[in-house]
């Protein structure tokens, strides 16, 4: 189980995000180390100033999706963000913006949300990732 | 039914997965070797999820409840 787990961040959705800091967690807890890696609109979400914002929903969330996120969230469920925060207080939980997608999005290392540790390319990912599972979301 | 003393109570009712298992993790680490934490929870995959963590992390799932529409877990420390 000492295996990492690597998830490729894409969609900037809470849903989506929410699922991946799930499993992000979840991992975490079994003593795995995460390697999280940003891209595109995953990286958007994490802008220091927009990291708590509503980010929307996928497209197949539909009206009835949209009402039971909301309902689990008034039920006190927490935000993604604080999902993953709570993992890297665990430890082993690494999360690292993709330098393509910091131009695409003319990002600097300053706006983004403390909980990204860096920014790095591809190389580096699959480095890090070894031969552990690769989660794309 | 021997009584397990727990040092503390992990109260994880009415919060979903995957935190009754993260804040488990966080508590055990805080314990000694051999000590056990109670914990209580209301989420149904906690059932499973609980027996899981410990089998890989090779702590003891000592007990395990339910009433009503909460689950009961004391877990001791390896």
């Amino acid at each position: 189980m000492d295996e990492s787990l690597n998830l490729v961040l894409f969609s900037g959705t809470d849903d989506k995000l929410q699922a991946a800091a799930v499993l992000a967690a979840g991992a975490a807890a079994l003593g795995k180390p995460v390697n999280i890696f940003l891209q595109y609109w995953a990286l958007d979400a994490f802008r220091a100033a927009r990291i708590g914002l509503d980010h929307g929903l996928a497209a197949e969330a539909g009206p009835a999706g949209r009402a039971a996120v909301d309902a689990l969230a008034g039920a006190g469920q927490a935000p993604w963000s604080a999902t993953l925060r709570m993992a890297k207080e665990l430890g082993g939980v690494e999360i690292q913006a993709c330098s393509l997608s910091m131009d695409l999005l003319k990002l600097d290392a300053g706006d983004l949300d403390p909980l990204v540790d860096g920014v790095e390319g591809v190389t580096a990912f699959y480095l890090n990732a070894g031969d552990g599972q690769i989660v794309f979301i | 039914m021997p009584v397990i003393e727990t040092s503390q109570t992990i109260d994880a009712r009415g919060l979903s997965c995957p935190m009754p298992i993260v804040k488990t993790a966080q508590a055990v680490r805080t314990l000694a070797s051999g000590a056990a934490v109670e914990l209580l929870a209301t989420d149904p995959g906690s059932t499973k999820d609980v027996a899981a963590w410990c089998r890989v992390t090779g702590h003891e799932l000592l007990e395990q409840s339910v009433e009503g529409t909460v689950f009961r877990f004391v877990i001791r420390r390896k």
